[in-house]
């Protein structure tokens, strides 16, 4: 298989963007990564879209000619596909192009990742991210996105006697961070206090336990390692890409208080790059709900099982710690629009690798990861990424 | 939604109908045609098995925040349960205050309304768990 390489990055401010569409968003975030890779359109061979539920939220699908044809690309006929797989469809969008990359199928392939989240109201927003869990034994039932999130957090309580602090850790830190990056949704710290005397929504969970909503897209350009240079002078080559499901209900699991998915796509990926959770200097991780990062930072062996509160706490995954984690602010203060998720994550790490991330720039990133999931963690993504020298 | 979507499931929401696999013995509720612990072996060897309808609470939630459909009993209690038979579920639990609900509780189940299609719309029942009698 060829080495493949990311040349381009680019995303659109996250947030609540009533003055721009799902096809704006698309196109803004495209053509950044298409400026920032050096390429002309006529370069491009395939394009992958990362989308969630155009369907629900717009009441449009078949977004891969639409962005394809709304990026001026019609044209040129170039084959676009739309990616779903829960939160995790930016992830997979990737997974894909690297594939058709390393087999020789492409040459350079955008990825674009989007999610138009509030043209719709905002209970109706979280059934469709509910729609993502089991629809006929969980949410028919009175389950939430928040309350399958929350019935985790209470059995990593009640396993690991992990604190309601611990957990609300998560936010302030990534508050804190996204305070440092000016396309967050965002940029403001809050105290651990407000977290904790926030509304709940579903306990143990509170209001600031949630991800918002928002609207937002991401895109990369990638290409073969060795063709990389041609194109752009600070390539980072796209290590590995590890993928696993799990059973789609939260019940159905093995463990509530373990992703599965996570620790066998972790493992995939780490295989595949012959790297270690040790050689990670910065991972931007699936934060939709405060629990799922500590949950992260456990199945993905930052941390041992259980620790990742007490880590948390202690400040080891704040910029300057053990390990530097959703320093773009995470879905909670980046924003989450779900669909573009996975490529978000990629732009900042990518940005990270090449030393580009500005005040929250962690020192020496090498080796950089990034996990996202679908669902309630029945779909995993792993990436991993390395500075080329 | 269409109303064969609800009736196709009543032998289960009613009556806890799930299925036992003939080559490894493993309960699976709802009813599966493969066992995913076996596999093909399974093929043609699951058992409809009914559930007692007994079991214990391995997590739970209240929630606050609800779906359109549910705003009427918020705050209410949902959480997963191990059936006696091995396989879990997640139900609401009721008949409870929600502050004595505690993991490891035992519930048993009890047949409810689970909601309603619009206004007029048909009715649809199923289960709901309560604190063992």
């Amino acid at each position: 298989m060829r080495k493949v390489a990311v040349i381009g990055i680019g995303e659109t401010q996250f947030g609540e963007l009533w003055d721009r569409s799902f096809r704006d968003l698309g196109i803004e975030a495209g053509l950044r990564a298409v400026q920032d890779a050096g390429i002309t359109t006529e370069n491009i061979d395939a394009l992958y879209v990362g989308n969630m539920s155009a369907g629900k939220f717009v009441d449009q699908e078949h977004v891969g000619a639409l962005v394809a044809d709304y990026s001026g690309l019609s044209d040129t006929h170039l084959p676009t596909t739309r990616i779903e797989g829960g939160g995790a469809c930016g992830a997979l969008a990737i997974l894909q192009a690297w594939a058709a990359i390393a087999s020789g199928l492409h040459e350079v392939v955008v990825v674009g990742a989007a999610e138009k989240m509030t043209d719709v109201s905002e209970t109706h927003a979280q059934e469709i991210l509910s729609s993502t869990a089991d629809q006929e034994w969980e949410t028919v039932f009175g389950a939430t996105f928040a309350g399958l999130y929350a019935m985790m957090a209470r059995r990593h309580m009640y396993e690991y006697a992990t604190t309601r602090e611990q957990i609300a850790q998560v936010a302030v830190k990534n508050h804190k961070h996204g305070a440092l990056n000016p396309n967050a949704q965002f940029q403001k710290e809050i105290k651990l206090e407000a977290v904790l005397n926030a509304p709940k929504i579903a306990e143990p969970l509170g209001m600031l336990d949630a991800a918002p909503l928002s609207d937002g897209a991401a895109a990369l350009v990638l290409c073969p390692l060795e063709k990389a240079r041609r194109f752009n002078d600070t390539p980072v080559e796209l290590l590995a890409s590890g993928q696993a499901s799990d059973p789609l209900a939260l019940h159905d699991r093995r463990d509530l208080t373990t992703m599965d998915a996570t620790v066998v796509a972790g493992k995939r990926a780490f295989h595949m790059a012959g790297k270690t959770p040790l050689d990670v200097q910065v991972a931007e991780v699936h934060d939709n709900f405060t629990i799922t990062e500590i949950l992260a930072l456990e199945d993905l062996r930052f941390f041992k099982k259980g620790q990742g509160g007490p880590a948390t706490e202690e400040g080891q995954t704040l910029i300057g710690g053990k390990i530097a984690v959703n320093t773009s602010g995470g879905l909670k203060a980046r924003g989450q629009p779900v669909g573009a998720t996975g490529v978000a994550q990629a732009v900042e790490i990518v940005r990270q690798l090449r030393g580009e991330a500005d005040k929250r720039q962690v020192a020496n990133a090498e080796i950089g990861l990034t996990h996202t999931l679908g669902g309630t963690g029945a779909t995993a993504v792993v990436h991993l990424f390395g500075r080329v020298n | 939604m269409a109303i064969p979507r609800f009736w196709r499931e009543i032998p289960s929401r009613y009556n806890l109908f799930g299925t036992k696999c003939g080559s490894c013995g493993t309960v699976d509720f709802p009813p599966r045609t493969i066992c995913p612990k076996c596999g093909r072996q399974s093929l043609g060897r699951m058992a409809r098995m009914k559930m007692a309808g007994k079991g214990t609470l391995v997590s739970y939630t209240v929630i606050h925040d609800a779906p359109a459909a549910f705003e009427l009993l918020k705050p209410y209690v949902l959480g997963i349960i191990e059936l006696d038979e091995g396989a879990r579920l997640t139900s609401q639990i009721i008949d409870v205050d929600p502050a004595a609900v505690k993991i490891g509780m035992r519930v048993e189940s009890t047949f409810r309304k689970l909601g309603q299609e619009s206004e007029a719309g048909i009715i649809h029942y199923g289960y709901k768990f309560r604190p063992e009698m």
